[in-house]
């Protein structure tokens, strides 16, 4: 074996050849099956594309780093069941490009924040964290709340999302504009925008222009709550 | 040695080892910066681009690419000419493309951090356009590599070179796999990746481990190999040993990136071929270990007189540590308690400080001297002081991050008596305060030798004392015969 290494490192082809060869096995083996393997992202109800105001939350959620510090992966183990509700499923993040199930609790699991805290509360803490939570640690982001949303490129950021396979529809990308002001207006009359988005979380907006803490703010309050883990459909999950 | 001077490009391993030194600085400031915001959150300003979100990517990428990298691409120049025996490849204009490409991207990306532009990736954070231009450069990077290789005199490659074409390749491998994403617009720094929830998590893993395990290790252990038995004097401990563990080690590292998703949504299936590649990983690990630790049989006593070298062997020890560490780690009932938690914080450092770059200055405390001509070092007392002080910094780091991240994971599940979880999960984050006081302490330690040793460089290069007897000027003289 040893003499015949010697051709190897006599020949650097062959070299560079065997060692492509040697590193490709691992990953095809893990990465390609979770494409074909039909169980590895569940068939439950509810989930749905993220509404032009999450999706724009969840860029300026990317922007900041949040992810840096906060994980969106309930594990499944006891205690992070009964801290942050049920373990979190793969088919809960199958539209985000990219995934945010993070690496680091420097603060919380953020997997089901939505609904967890008022409009109000996510308000208040953005500004000043320890104003509601006085050991905290997160910086300030006040001024998210000055920062008019951009919303120029809106729709061709869904499409974007579109072309790597979120299902956004003809529908949905026309009325993308409407959709993102209704739910950042409480007086707006959003029957529309609940049947395209069912369960988005109005906030409470009420400035001259919708905010970038807005469209976060609606990004939280939808986290964890697209999959009813009581619906008896989606009763298999459960082990 | 050869019997007829080759006129080696010294000039780009030069360039490159006095950016490795720079950003080194940068890299390790805005980690103690990074510190101290955790430890005083105020410190972040509240302004968006002081913020720890957008600065933690700057420390992470100015540590592993900038300092990281400019090391590696120094040194890999450095001795693939030397052990090829044959000029780089490619000329000077396309070495010097590649040196001011990349410091070009180095400072593109942090801007662009700070400015609120990222792809959301650990470790892949630069958008698409910077990701293209990376692969410019690191295209270029492996043809000058390979074709110096291809130049070379001497019948074998040596083994440092295998692991600097391993890294080399699989990180192009890396980097593209990872980076697939479609741009909103062509004038927009703003992608989505191609990839969603699971599959795009455990190819971010994949990515991101291996960015461990190739940049990280294969390159640095292709520092080891050149650099250890020429401070030492002596061959490389076994031949038989690089062999097993340079093909073990680059066959089983891709396969450990799923032990970063242990738990979680990924298939179980997938967790558990992460998990068991990265105890078997252990072994290769252990096998470079070995290999440069054990080159120093006979010639121990240089501890003694050569501190630059007392840097690469204690960094082959880091390297042994955090290689159990992880593999320990990576066991999914030992990741339930570690994993969020600051003992991942402090093993990375363990490689990262201890490893990384103890390996780079031991090479580096070579190198100058080396480079610039000089009879020796301006004082090893003040390689002396940087070693305890950075060696003391790092006891400091990962001490303190050990105890913080297992209180953390024992609070996270700890029940009582009623059967309720005991804590709130603010409660963890209060009582790691102390800790962060004294990681900030170890951060602080370690720069402050990084300080030390730049200014022993800078003097090794200006002061005349160190100049080589018999040659003012020398330089010259050298390079042109």
């Amino acid at each position: 074996m040893l003499i015949r290494h010697e051709t190897i490192e006599k020949n650097s082809i062959l070299l560079l050849v065997l060692t492509l060869l040697t590193i490709s096995v691992g990953g095809l083996v893990e990465v390609v099956p979770l494409f074909t393997i039909e169980t590895t992202v569940e068939h439950v109800r509810g989930v749905r594309p993220y509404s032009p105001l999450e999706s724009r939350g969840r860029d300026i959620y990317i922007r900041e780093g949040c992810y840096t510090c906060h994980s969106q992966q309930v594990r499944a183990l006891r205690d992070e069941v009964e801290r942050y509700g049920h373990y979190s499923i793969a088919a809960e993040s199958m539209y985000d490009h990219p995934f945010q199930w993070g690496s680091k609790r420097i603060g919380p699991d953020l997997a089901r924040v939505g609904g967890k805290y008022s409009n109000d509360w996510h308000i208040a803490h953005m500004a000043d964290p320890r104003s509601v939570v006085p050991e905290s640690l997160m910086p300030r982001y006040a001024f998210l709340a000055a920062n008019r949303l951009d919303t120029g490129d809106l729709t061709a950021r869904l499409k974007a999302q579109k072309a790597v396979g979120v299902p956004y529809t003809d529908e949905q990308l026309a009325a993308a504009a409407a959709d993102l002001r209704t739910q950042a207006d409480p007086a707006a009359d959003n029957t529309a925008l609940l049947k395209r988005y069912p369960k988005a979380v109005t906030v409470p907006g009420g400035g001259p222009f919708v905010t970038e803490l807005d469209a976060l703010v609606a990004y939280l309050q939808v986290l964890g709550t697209m999959v009813d883990f009581a619906d008896p459909a989606n009763e298999n999950l459960r082990q | 040695m050869s019997d007829r001077a080759i006129a080696y490009n010294e000039d780009i391993v030069k360039k490159f080892v006095v950016a490795s030194m720079f950003w080194g600085v940068v890299a390790f400031l805005v980690g103690v910066v990074l510190a101290a915001q955790l430890t005083w959150p105020a410190l972040n300003l509240g302004l968006p681009f002081t913020n720890f979100g957008r600065l933690r990517p700057v420390h992470t990428s100015a540590a592993i690419f900038a300092f990281g990298g400019c090391a590696l691409f120094g040194t890999s120049f450095h001795i693939v000419q030397r052990t090829c025996r044959a000029r780089l490849f490619g000329g000077e204009a396309l070495a010097n493309f590649i040196f001011w490409g990349y410091q070009f991207f180095i400072v593109m990306a942090a801007l662009s951090y700070v400015m609120g532009f990222s792809q959301g990736q650990e470790y892949a954070e630069p958008e698409w356009h910077l990701d293209l231009f990376l692969t410019l450069i690191w295209v270029l990077y492996a043809v000058v590599f390979i074709g110096t290789v291809m130049l070379r005199e001497e019948p074998h490659i040596y083994v440092a070179n295998w692991f600097f074409m391993a890294f080399i390749l699989t990180v192009a491998v890396l980097h593209l796999c990872n980076n697939i994403a479609m741009p909103v617009s062509l004038y927009t720094a703003k992608s989505y990746n191609i990839a969603a929830g699971v599959q795009n998590a455990m190819i971010q893993w994949w990515y991101g481990h291996n960015a461990v395990g190739f940049f990280l290790t294969a390159g640095f252990l292709g520092m080891m190999y050149y650099f250890i038995p020429k401070a030492a004097d002596r061959p490389v401990y076994s031949y038989r040993i690089s062999i097993v563990h340079f093909w073990s080690l680059v066959f089983m590292y891709i396969w450990a990136g799923p032990h970063h998703l242990h738990w979680t949504a990924l298939p179980d299936w997938t967790q558990t071929l992460g998990m068991a590649f990265s105890i078997m990983l252990w072994m290769p690990s252990w096998g470079g270990m070995i290999n440069g630790i054990m080159t120093l049989s006979g010639a121990w006593d240089k501890l003694r007189t050569d501190p630059g070298l007392r840097f690469s062997v204690t960094a082959v020890g880091f390297y042994g540590m955090a290689t159990f560490e992880g593999p320990v780690m990576s066991i999914r009932a030992v990741n339930a308690l570690s994993h969020y938690t600051d003992w991942g914080i402090g093993h990375v450092h363990s490689g990262a400080l201890g490893w990384v770059a103890f390996i780079t200055f031991g090479a580096f405390y070579y190198l100058v001297p080396v480079l610039w001509k000089r009879e020796r070092l301006y004082s090893t007392r003040l390689v002396s002081w940087h070693y305890w002080i950075a060696t003391l910094g790092i006891v400091f780091y990962i001490a303190a991050m050990w105890v913080a991240g297992i209180m953390q994971g024992l609070m996270w599940r700890a029940y009582d008596n009623h059967g309720f979880l005991q804590y709130a999960f603010v409660e963890s984050v209060a009582a790691v305060h102390p800790y962060y006081v004294i990681r900030l302490l170890g951060g602080l330690l370690f720069l402050s030798g990084m300080l030390i040793m730049v200014y022993n460089l800078i003097q090794t290069v200006r002061d005349p004392a160190t100049a080589r007897r018999g040659e003012a000027g020398g330089d010259l003289a050298m390079a042109k015969a």
